[in-house]
């Protein structure tokens, strides 16, 4: 594969380089012309023509600036696409098998530097914006219980290749085991903490029986019904879930016993020293990322034990596995079980830090954010997830805060309301650019991978079955 | 003779409702290479699998080793001391030669992988040259051997083979051919043999069948077979192998 398209590329380049860059921008041009076209269509009724409402009905009003701006901008964006980017984008892919190989150590420094960074960004936050720490450790809180999340669906998709679109029903039981154990039983954060990630894994077994010979889009279909299952369940039940109100006064995780807090008996009347509200933050995000990387340490060993490279093989080949003497059946209630473990500390924890948990919090969009969390962070990868968590999560909060924005399209422009366009965007831009996520070490594999299957497959329908 | 280690009696085996095998006997011998010849889509893959457990046979026995495995999962079967390199050899494309040959290893205690990768080495030479390169990078050769050695890592007493000169050239097939009589005979290994390549395959066996649309029509001994006028006509010199 990438052999030929090397001597494909160096042919044309060396051989007849001026026709074909004439013809290139020709076609950046068509192309450009094409995209400006669809805009004009696609704009006009969106861009060009408003209806407002007014006393008497709607009133139609027109705004040709911005339609012919939109026109534009496509034009310009799709040849300067078209003509720097498009055309790298073969010279980049041809390289990758070296960067790869040569790019390791990066990778390696990455994950300590990270790793260090995650230990002392609550105190790098206090001392470097104080003003503003409250809001990034919650943050940095946030994007660490997504990571904590993506590790423990990256058990199930990227280690076992089972596609769930549930993830967040475990997520939902954690924090309902946490919620209702405190309501009606007392139970504080710590001793409902294996609770909940005992009661998610129970509920991952459930899960993983019926779909145990289902895969694919199938198996995703089925783990998406369940997802919805367990919230329309925790919405209805009004008795015993409280239904769409949610589940509140939810206790804060204490330490050792005793509350982080002003009164008396609280552990910084314990210790003496002053109680400042940033110090919950900060514990809570102590917690988090404690939790996380257990998630990931646990991930790391199991992955060289048998029972984690069974995982793997799994992902790759089923048949063979079974072939091998290998209990695909175990295997796979294994991955569920566990990464539904994960999902219930995390979601234990989302209790605790909220105080507050509803049905509302367990939406398929969350499911969904997961998984393009682990898809766009490279199967399997755990570095890879930890990047894209931080894209996603805090990308999503960096677009809260747009302001700029509206010296360029005026003050009435809302930039929160063009986040989801925006981050749609973005994920379709990473996924044209980089097909198997961030990290993805088997790239040179991949695709070779892909042709080799399909073609032994052809042979096995031919041959005798 | 003594009981044989593996005997198929009156195996109906359905996909759905069309069947695909019509009642197979076989006997496999312990020590023995059996081979079983036949056309594509006679079913000889289907009888390799139905031993395996997937699928099971609607109708019929299957006893390997005294024990009754005919209705037995797959993984449980192949703890019996079976070992399979299935067709399209299923080799994990995205792991190294050597992760491949540990999920072969997977069920036997790890103090023997040293030795029985040693073992393995000494079979296929080239699989030790390319011990950290991934399954999806090697070519149908290796990808064959490497299926063998993968299988050989369970310490077999019987080791079924479905097609292992599918698409290898001359040479290669030799190769493994030889590696296969080596195996049997240094060791003992009991092998059955799934074959279209019917003039090597007979030429190694000591016993062999032939399937035609799900049945056994023939049976003898490999040389027998290599010598009988309708054997060569429909599987020898029209095959052009």
């Amino acid at each position: 594969m990438a052999s030929t398209s090397e001597t494909a590329g160096t042919g044309t380049s060396g051989a007849v380089p001026q026709p074909e860059r004439e013809t290139r921008l020709a076609r950046a041009l068509r192309e450009s012309v094409i995209a400006a076209g669809l805009t004009a269509i696609l704009g006009f009724f969106f861009l060009a023509l408003r209806t407002e409402i007014e006393t008497g009905g709607l009133v139609l009003s027109t705004r040709w600036g911005l339609w012919l701006a939109a026109i534009g901008i496509v034009f310009v964006g799709r040849l300067a696409l078209n003509l720097f980017v498009f055309g790298r984008l073969g010279a980049t892919t041809r390289r990758k098998p070296a960067t790869t190989g040569a790019g390791f150590p990066v990778a390696k420094v990455l994950t300590w530097g990270l790793l260090i960074f995650a230990i002392v960004l609550p105190f790098f936050f206090t001392i470097v914006f104080p003003q503003r720490d409250r809001q990034y450790i919650d943050l940095a809180i946030l994007i660490m219980t997504y990571i904590m999340l993506g590790w423990g669906l990256n058990i199930v998709v990227g280690l076992a290749g089972l596609l769930d679109l549930g993830y967040v029903a475990f997520y939902a039981v954690g924090a309902y085991s946490f919620g209702l154990s405190a309501q009606y039983l007392g139970f504080g954060f710590w001793t409902a903490l294996p609770l909940a990630g005992l009661l998610a894994a129970s509920w991952g077994m459930i899960l993983g029986f019926p779909v145990l010979r289902l895969r694919g889009d199938y198996l995703a279909i089925v783990t998406l019904a369940f997802g919805e299952i367990i919230r329309v369940v925790l919405l209805n039940w009004t008795d015993f879930t409280g239904g769409p109100n949610g589940v509140s006064g939810i206790p804060k995780p204490t330490i050792f016993g005793w509350e982080l807090g002003r009164r008396d008996g609280s552990f910084n009347d314990l210790i003496g020293v002053p109680y400042d509200p940033i110090q919950r933050f900060i514990f809570l995000y102590y917690i988090i990322f404690g939790l996380a990387l257990l998630t990931n340490f646990v991930t790391m060993r199991l992955r060289r034990l048998p029972i984690g490279r069974a995982w793997e093989a799994l992902r790759e080949d089923e048949i063979a596995c079974r072939s091998l003497g290998i209990n695909t059946r175990n295997t796979k209630l294994s991955a569920f079980s566990i990464g539904a473990m994960f999902a219930g500390f995390a979601g234990s924890f989302f209790a605790t830090r909220q105080g507050f948990i509803s049905p509302e919090s367990f939406t398929f969009l969350e499911s969904a954010i997961i998984l393009a969390i682990v898809v766009l962070g490279g199967l399997g990868s755990q570095i890879g997830v930890v990047i894209a968590a931080i894209a996603m999560i805090g990308g999503i909060e960096v677009l809260r805060n747009l302001d700029f924005l509206k010296a360029i399209f005026g003050p009435d422009f809302e930039p929160t309301q063009y986040r989801m366009l925006i981050f749609g965007l973005a994920m379709v831009i990473i996924m044209v650019w980089k097909p198997r996520g961030l990290v993805s070490t088997r790239e040179p594999t991949a695709t070779l991978r892909e042709k080799k299957r399909i073609s032994s497959d052809v042979v096995a329908q031919g041959e005798g079955h | 003779m003594s009981e044989p280690l593996l005997s198929t009696r009156d195996v109906h085996t359905y996909y759905g409702k069309i069947i695909a095998l019509r009642g197979v006997d076989i006997d496999v011998h312990a020590g023995e290479i059996v081979t079983m010849i036949g056309a594509n889509g006679a079913g000889k893959s289907t009888l390799m699998m139905t031993i395996c457990g997937n699928p099971h046979p609607r109708q019929g026995q299957i006893v390997y080793d005294g024990r009754d495995i005919t209705m037995m999962p797959t993984h449980e079967i192949m703890r019996l001391g079976i070992a399979q390199s299935p067709e399209g050899r299923r080799i994990f494309r995205a792991m190294t030669v050597l992760e491949n040959l540990q999920m072969g290893a997977s069920l036997v205690d790890p103090k023997y992988f040293d030795s029985d990768l040693e073992k393995v080495f000494h079979l296929f030479p080239r699989l030790k040259e390319r011990i950290k390169q991934r399954g999806g990078t090697m070519s149908g050769g290796e990808l064959q051997m490497l299926a063998i050695a993968r299988a050989l890592m369970s310490r077999p007493k019987l080791l079924l083979l479905d097609e292992p000169s599918l698409g290898l050239a001359p040479l290669v097939v030799k190769q493994i051919f030889d590696a296969i009589r080596e195996l049997n005979q240094s060791e003992g290994l009991t092998v059955f043999l799934v074959e279209q390549n019917a003039f090597h395959a007979l030429k190694l066996a000591h016993r062999a069948y032939v399937m035609v649309n799900g049945k056994i029509t023939m049976s003898g001994t490999g040389a027998e077979l290599l010598g009988r006028e309708d054997v060569r006509a429909a599987y020898l010199e029209g095959g052009g192998h």
